[in-house]
């Protein structure tokens, strides 16, 4: 029976543990001791080995990545921390850096060694502000106690970090229109080849990894390859922040191996749907991956069991909702959202999510038509993989997904101007919790 | 445009990266932080200082949400109204609150109080339906706690966030996003650059001499916010000014706001794509 773990988690119950002081009492940065006495090379080997994958969004390993990277062209190594979490239902990345900004630092320190790299910068979106000062503190206590800047623990190894707010733009999380906005320009996506591991920041090599997976590499350092990858699956090793939102007794980010099955972490950590709501739609790991049904409720979260089910794992952010809410809403919603952060660049995402958004309020206005339906697969077909970046497979996901399970719902829509009986209007009732109440959150606390 | 004091600051944050241009995002918060908004004037100083024309500067400015086209007032109030919120009554908590202060997406209140906008995901989904004050969270607002909670702010006592402290505008987060840590001694948080050749010591607590908004705005010619340069200054007063006679920045929709507010829309113009910079190479595929 799969159990949760707490891992990334461990010390989100203590009141002190964003501190120097508190995070060395609960034994860290052993990590960083433990790589100190290896090879950066055998660091990286370590990483490789581990399986790791990125928990960003696209799961791409992260060993691999590290391993792109040329120490030979001349240029200095950098290291960029993606920390512009923005996609819709995913928070797990927030509650890290408030918590446990210290284990953030750890995996940098300890990955740059294993790239060569003396320079990294933390892209922190511009409304994280809490998340900031935490990190803020930790950092000025790091480098105020030797763990950052010179010859960190007598090891030679120097190694600066600057935290930079962003200013608000959901593209910024994909990687390359992040190193754009950091450089100082419209955050806008680049092509590739060249990669970032080659040419990045100011053309540089450079590595691009999420909050999340660089938290993670402390503990495959110090625990070993072989306990990481005793959690999860083969392809999937390792622990897992999931963050849960939408129509659940308990929203909250809990931690569980990698192929826990979605049921155990709604029904153990989260309590089951609301009072009275039963599970219709559900996104795996934030809006842009395709919406899943009460069918998949006992699917493995893990990158390829999820994959073959036709979505994506993303991040882990998991949008439940409920057979009292409308998928064409939700849809149109997520829609607009898409249209508002589109980066303009390319006119299939620019002008398609236009036209998407505007067919949707049509429908949900009651205004739909019936080759609505098939314009806006059309439309969807014609952004889907002609587009500049996976912003805009992102965009149509939810429409796709939403036209193959619950046409009927469109239908009903289009051919009654009102949606279907037991569904509420949107923006209907309050469904709301005491802002004191204990949320549950994965191991030790309950 | 920048006080003798920001200025230093301003030259501070092009220093700070190995390309200056990378400080342009931190200038422009720190624009915000004295002028509320994102004013001509602090465009033309942000190209002065890193070498860029007025219209990449204005480029890179109007791509980004969080910077304004129109003074802010003391506080900003988000909203958020993406789906997780949504379906735990955002919407009815942003329309709750803009017909209770009488303004639409990124409009201000007439007494210069509040900026009400709303906002896409702000990563605090466990806490449905989410209300930002200056970027504070507060979590798990109704429509009535909410607007309590802007009753409060708007008496001049905000009540201590979920996570945070209780902030004193949105003029010294400003300074805090600009990466120059926190502008009064009693907030929390380091000046977040500590990339120094020599030492490895944190800075002293960079506390300046007490500016709040108030003495910002009582400095500030109403308008544009800034000190005037020679023959600029007051004859600039534009449509975006704080006078409570001109009644700009309120508008007195009460129930027809929804009308003209269309709350999904894009927030600011948007120019059109630009034509391809470096990436000046057919799409392959």
């Amino acid at each position: 029976m799969v159990e949760p773990v707490a891992v990334l988690s461990k010390r989100y119950g203590l009141a002190d543990g964003h501190t120097l002081s508190g995070y060395l009492a609960s034994g860290g940065f052993a990590g960083l001791r433990a790589s100190l006495g290896m090879a950066p090379a055998d660091v990286l080997e370590a990483v490789k080995a581990s399986g790791l994958r990125g928990r960003g969004g696209a799961g791409f390993p992260t060993g691999l990545k590290w391993g792109f990277v040329p120490q030979d062209l001349g240029r200095p190594v950098y290291l960029v921390i993606n920390a512009d979490e923005g996609e819709p239902g995913t928070f797990k990345d927030r509650e890290l850096m408030e918590r446990d900004p210290f284990l953030v630092l750890e995996g940098m320190i300890i990955a740059a060694r294993a790239l060569s790299c003396h320079r990294s910068f933390i892209f922190l979106r511009g409304e994280y502000l809490w998340p900031g000062v935490r990190l803020e503190e930790a950092i000025a206590e790091a480098y105020a106690e030797g763990w950052l800047g010179k010859d960190i623990l007598g090891s030679g190894f120097d190694f600066d970090v600057t935290l930079h707010y962003a200013a608000g733009a959901y593209i910024c999380g994909e990687e390359t229109a992040l190193l754009d906005a950091l450089e100082g320009r419209r955050g806008q996506p680049r092509l590739r080849p060249p990669f970032p591991a080659v040419a990045g920041l100011y053309a540089s090599p450079t590595v691009v990894n999420n909050v999340e997976t660089i938290a993670t590499v402390p503990c495959i350092i110090e625990q070993g390859v072989d306990w990481f990858r005793s959690m999860g699956t083969e392809k999937s090793p390792g622990p897992k922040l999931f963050c849960v939102s939408g129509e659940v007794e308990r929203p909250g980010n809990y931690e569980w191996p990698l192929g826990t099955p979605a049921r155990a972490i709604i029904e153990k950590s989260c309590g089951g749907m609301l009072p009275g709501r039963n599970l219709k739609f559900w996104a795996p790991g934030g809006s842009s991956t395709p919406l899943l049904t009460a069918d998949h409720f006992d699917i493995a979260m893990d990158f390829d069991t999820i994959a073959e089910a036709g979505s994506l794992l993303g991040t882990g952010g998991m949008m439940m909702f409920s057979d009292r809410t409308s998928v064409v809403d939700a849809v149109l919603n997520w829609t607009k959202f898409y249209e508002h952060e589109s980066c303009g660049k390319c006119t299939p995402c620019r002008e398609g999510t236009f036209w998407l958004s505007q067919i949707l309020q049509r429908i949900v206005d009651g205004q739909g038509r019936t080759k609505d339906l098939q314009t806006l697969d059309d439309i969807c077909d014609n952004i889907f993989g002609r587009s500049f970046c996976a912003f805009a497979d992102g965009a149509v996901s939810p429409i796709k997904a939403s036209l193959k399970y619950f046409r009927e719902e469109y239908e009903h829509l289009v051919d009654h101007g009102v949606r279907q009986a037991g569904i509420d209007p949107a923006h209907a009732g309050v469904v709301t919790r005491n802002s004191g109440q204990d949320r549950s959150r994965a191991g030790a606390r309950t | 445009m920048f006080s003798a004091e920001l200025r230093e600051k301003a030259e501070g944050l092009v220093g700070r990266y190995p390309e200056g241009r990378s400080a342009l995002l931190p200038l422009l918060h720190l624009v915000q932080a004295q002028d509320g908004y994102v004013s001509d004037d602090g465009i033309k100083e942000c190209a002065q200082l890193l070498a860029l024309s007025k219209a990449e500067v204005m480029g890179v400015a109007t791509f980004y949400s969080m910077y304004k086209r129109a003074p802010m007032g003391r506080h900003l109030v988000s909203v958020c109204t993406n789906f997780s919120c949504e379906v735990r009554g955002g919407q009815a908590v942003y329309d709750r609150l803009s017909g209770h202060l009488g303004v639409g997406h990124n409009e201000t209140t007439a007494d210069g109080a509040i900026t009400l906008e709303h906002a896409e995901c702000l990563g605090n989904c466990e806490g449905a339906p989410v209300v930002t004050v200056d970027y504070f969270n507060y979590e798990c607002r109704t429509p009535d706690t909410a607007m309590e909670l802007v009753e409060q702010v708007r008496n001049g006592e905000v009540p201590p966030p979920t996570r945070g402290y209780a902030s004193a505008g949105i003029r010294d987060v400003e300074y805090r996003l600009a990466g120059l840590g926190p502008r009064h001694a009693a907030e929390p948080g380091v000046i977040p650059d500590q990339a120094t050749a020599d030492d490895a010591a944190p800075p002293t607590d960079d506390a300046g001499p007490g500016v709040t908004w108030k003495t910002v705005m009582a400095e500030a010619p109403r308008g544009n916010g800034a000190e005037a340069p020679e023959g600029g200054g007051a004859e600039e007063r534009g449509p975006e000014g704080l006078e409570p006679e001109s009644g700009a920045g309120e508008h007195d929709y009460g129930g027809a706001s929804r009308q003209r507010d269309e709350p999904t829309q894009p927030t600011q113009p948007r120019p059109p794509a630009e034509p391809a910079g470096n990436d000046d190479q057919p799409v392959e595929r």
